[in-house]
C-alpha cells in the first residue's frame, strides 16, 4: 500500500545542515557586532560589557552539560527497570 | 450574570458527561469550559458567596486581581485542554479532569482555610485519578505515590490550619508570613504542591506516567495553585528567594540526562515554577507582577509543549528520546507548534516567555541580588538548552528513527494552535496581560538592550549545544532511571522500616506527649465539627454511593491493582457531594 516514494525532506538533502549552520554562525557574528552600539542599562555594571550575555550563555551551557554528564549521571543513573514497578 | 461560584460549572457540569454520546458529548466538552470562561471574565471584584456553616464563615468567592488572573488562565487552559481531549473515551478520565480543574477554580477563590483545604484535597484525589487513567502498572504505582505524598502534604496543611485557628481564632486566609509552627506547617503543605527542592520528586515521578491528555491537565493546576497560595500567604518571605533560585537551577541538570521527553518537561516545569517562587520571595510590585504574568504564560507554553509530546505519544506510542527522531517529516504542524512552545519557554523575543520571565529577573537585578540574578540567568540559558532545543531536536529532528506516522488529529492541532496563538499573541502584545496583573505595570520588555541581551544569551546557549553535538561531547541519550528524592520512599523505605522498629520504642514517650498537645487537642475540636458533618451528610452520601458504585465498577474494572482506587474515587465523590450540599443554599 505504502509504496509511493517518500518525498525527500529538507534535512535529507546533502548540504542542508551546513546551510543552516552557516546562517546560524553569521547571525552570531552579527549579534556580537551590533552589541557595542546598544545603550545598556546595567544592574551591576559588569553586565553592561559588550556581549556579556552571550559569553555567559555559552559558558553556562557548556558547564551545565559537562556537570550533568560527568557528575550527575554517574551518581544517579541506574538501569531502566531499577525500581521494578 | 449568573450568580454562583465558577467551580460549580465544572464540578456539577462534569456529572452528565458519562451519559452523553458522540457528538453531543464533544459539544458539551467544548461548551462547558467556554461557559466557565465567559463566567470568570464577567466576575466583579469583591467578596461573594459566603456561607455560615456550623458557626464558621466559609468564603467561596474572594475575587480580587490576584485571584482573577489565576482564574482567567485556569479557565483558558481548561478550554484548550478540553478540546485536546475530545478523542478520550474514558468517562472517568474526563470527569476527574473537570473536577480537578473545577477544584482549582474553587481553591483560587477560597477566602478561608476550610474552603481552601477542601478544594486542595479534591485536587489531590482527582489528580491521582488522572494519573491512574493511563491504566499501566507504572501509572498505577506512580499515582499511588502521588496520592501518598499529597495526603501527607494535606495533613501538614491541615495541622497548620488547626494550630493557626487555635492561635488566632480566625480561619480567614490572608497574609501569613513565616512566624511559628503553624505558619511553617502551612508553608510546607503549600511547598509540597509547589515542588520545593526535596519535596519535588512526586512531579517528575507521576506526571510523565499519565495519558497524553492527563499530563496536560496536570501540568497546569497543582503547582500554579500552590504559586497562587504562596503569593497570597507569603509574599516577601526571603526564604522563598533561595528556594526559588534552587528550583530554577537543579532540575535542568536532570533534564539534560533524562531520556523520557515528558519527564524532561516535568523537570523544566519545576525550573519555571522556581522563577515564580523567587518572584514571590522578592516581594516587590515588579516581582509579584512578574510571578503572576509568568504563571499565566507558563501555563500556556507548558501545556503546548506537553500537548505536542502527547501528540507524539498518541501517534507513535513512544516518548523516549532514544526511540524518536525525524518526526518532522510526518508531523510538520506538531513540530511547528512544539517549536513555538519551545521558543516561548526559552523567552525568545516576540513570545510570551520573553515578556514575563524578564520581569522577575529584572526584579532580582534591581534588588542588587547578584547571586540570585546569576542563578536566574543560568536557569534561563539552561531551560533553553533542554526544553528549547532538546525537546524539539530529539523528537522531531536528530537521527531519523524511521517512524512514519500520521499528523496529530485535528482537534489536537486546533488545541495546540490556540495555545501557540496565545503564546505569540501575548509576546507581541503584552498590554492585555499586563492590565490584569495585581499591581500597575511600569515595565517595558521591548527595549533594544533587553532584546539583544536575551537574544545573545539564547543564541550562544544554542552555540554551546551545537558545538557539543558536533564534537560528540553531548551526552548520548541512554535508557535509564535517574535517581531522585523519590528513592527515599521507593527504596529507602524498606531500610527505614527495619530501623524504625528499634527507634519507635525509645521515641514513643516523647513524641506521644508532644503529639497529644499539638495534634490531639486541636484535633478533638475539629473532630466534633466533622462528626456533625459526618453523621448528617457523609454517611448518607456514602450509603447512596455504595449502590451506585457497584454499577460504576464496570468503568473501573480496567484498572488493576486492588480496590484502593475505587475507595479513593468514592472519597473524592463523597467530598464533592458534601461541598455541593453545603453550597446549594447560596444559590437558592
Amino acid at each position: 500500500m505504502e509504496k509511493e516514494k517518500e518525498k525527500i525532506h529538507f534535512f535529507d538533502k546533502p548540504g542542508s545542515l551546513k546551510k543552516v549552520l552557516r546562517i546560524f554562525f553569521t547571525g552570531l557574528i552579527l549579534l556580537i557586532l551590533i552589541d557595542p552600539f546598544i545603550h545598556k542599562h546595567a544592574f551591576f555594571n559588569f553586565d553592561g560589557y559588550p556581549s556579556f550575555y552571550g559569553a555567559y550563555g555559552l559558558v553556562a551551557c557548556i558547564l551545565l552539560v559537562l556537570a550533568a554528564k560527568y557528575i550527575l549521571r554517574p551518581l544517579v543513573m541506574r538501569r531502566e527497570d531499577y525500581y521494578d514497578d | 450574570m449568573i450568580n454562583f461560584p465558577p467551580f460549580l460549572i465544572l464540578i456539577l457540569g462534569a456529572i452528565p458527561i458519562p451519559f452523553l454520546k458522540d457528538n453531543l458529548r464533544k459539544a458539551y466538552m467544548i461548551a462547558l469550559p467556554l461557559l466557565l470562561l465567559l463566567h470568570v471574565f464577567y466576575l466583579s471584584e469583591g467578596i461573594h458567596w459566603t456561607l455560615n456553616f456550623l458557626g464558621y464563615k466559609l468564603i467561596f468567592g474572594r475575587v480580587d486581581k490576584l485571584s482573577l488572573a489565576f482564574s482567567y488562565i485556569f479557565a483558558i487552559i481548561t478550554f484548550i485542554t478540553s478540546i485536546y481531549s475530545l478523542h478520550v473515551k474514558n468517562n472517568l478520565h474526563i470527569v476527574s479532569a473537570f473536577l480537578y480543574a473545577g477544584a482549582a477554580q474553587g481553591a483560587v477563590f477560597a477566602g478561608d482555610f476550610i474552603t481552601l483545604f477542601i478544594f486542595w484535597e479534591i485536587m489531590a484525589f482527582s489528580a491521582t485519578y488522572i494519573v491512574w487513567s493511563a491504566k499501566t502498572k507504572k501509572a498505577v504505582s506512580a499515582g499511588m505515590r502521588y496520592l501518598m505524598v499529597h495526603i501527607f502534604g494535606g495533613l501538614l496543611l491541615l495541622g497548620g490550619i488547626m494550630i493557626h485557628y487555635y492561635e488566632t481564632g480566625s480561619l480567614s486566609f490572608n497574609y501569613i508570613g513565616l512566624n511559628g509552627l503553624s505558619s511553617w506547617l502551612i508553608f510546607l503543605g503549600f511547598g509540597i504542591n509547589a515542588a520545593f527542592p526535596g519535596l519535588h520528586a512526586w512531579l517528575p515521578d507521576a506526571y510523565p506516567e499519565s495519558t497524553e491528555t492527563g499530563t496536560v491537565f496536570l501540568s497546569a493546576f497543582t503547582t500554579k495553585t500552590a504559586v497562587y497560595v504562596l503569593a497570597r500567604g507569603f509574599p516577601g518571605t526571603e526564604l522563598l528567594i533561595y528556594i526559588g533560585a534552587l528550583m530554577t537551577a537543579f532540575p535542568i541538570f536532570y533534564a539534560v540526562i533524562e531520556n523520557n521527553l515528558r519527564r524532561v518537561l516535568s523537570y523544566s516545569l519545576i525550573n519555571q515554577v522556581g522563577f515564580m517562587v523567587t518572584g514571590i520571595g522578592i516581594g516587590t510590585q515588579l516581582s509579584l507582577n512578574g510571578t503572576v504574568a509568568h504563571a499565566f504564560c507558563h501555563i500556556l507554553y507548558k501545556a503546548l509543549l506537553f500537548m505536542s509530546m502527547g501528540a507524539v505519544l498518541y501517534r507513535t506510542g513512544k516518548i523516549n528520546a532514544t526511540d524518536l527522531g525525524g518526526l518532522y517529516k510526518s508531523m510538520p504542524l506538531t513540530t511547528l507548534f512544539c517549536i513555538v512552545g519551545a521558543a516561548s519557554i526559552s523567552g525568545v523575543p516576540l513570545t510570551n516567555g520573553f515578556v514575563s520571565k524578564s520581569m522577575i529577573v529584572s526584579a532580582a537585578g534591581e534588588g542588587g541580588m547578584l547571586l540570585i540574578w546569576f542563578a536566574l540567568l543560568f536557569a534561563s540559558a539552561g531551560v533553553f538548552h533542554h526544553s528549547g532545543i532538546k525537546i524539539p531536536f530529539f523528537a522531531f529532528f536528530s537521527h531519523d528513527s524511521g517512524i512514519r506516522t500520521k499528523e496529530a488529529p485535528k482537534h489536537m492541532l486546533i488545541a495546540m494552535g490556540l495555545a501557540a496563538f496565545l503564546c505569540i499573541g501575548i509576546g507581541i502584545m503584552p498590554g492585555p496581560l499586563y492590565s490584569i496583573l495585581p499591581y500597575p505595570v511600569d515595565y517595558e520588555p521591548y527595549t533594544a538592550a533587553h532584546v539583544i541581551d536575551q537574544t545573545q544569551l539564547l543564541a550562544f546557549s544554542a552555540l554551546a549545544f551545537t558545538l557539543l553535538m558536533l564534537s560528540g561531547i553531548y551526552p548520548p541519550e541512554i535508557r535509564s532511571t535517574n535517581l531522585d528524592v523519590d528513592w527515599f520512599y521507593r527504596k529507602g523505605a524498606k531500610v527505614f522500616m527495619k530501623l524504625a522498629g528499634g527507634i519507635a520504642k525509645v521515641d514513643y514517650n516523647f513524641v506521644g506527649q508532644a503529639y497529644e498537645f499539638m495534634v490531639i487537642r486541636p484535633a478533638l475540636k475539629v473532630a466534633k465539627l466533622l462528626k456533625i458533618v459526618d453523621t448528617s451528610a457523609v454517611d448518607g452520601t456514602y450509603n447512596g454511593l455504595a449502590t451506585g458504585s457497584l454499577k460504576l465498577s464496570d468503568f473501573v474494572k480496567g484498572i488493576q491493582n486492588g480496590k484502593t482506587q475505587d475507595y479513593a474515587l468514592l472519597m473524592a465523590i463523597g467530598l464533592i457531594i458534601v461541598i455541593i450540599l453545603a453550597v446549594l443554599p447560596i444559590i437558592f
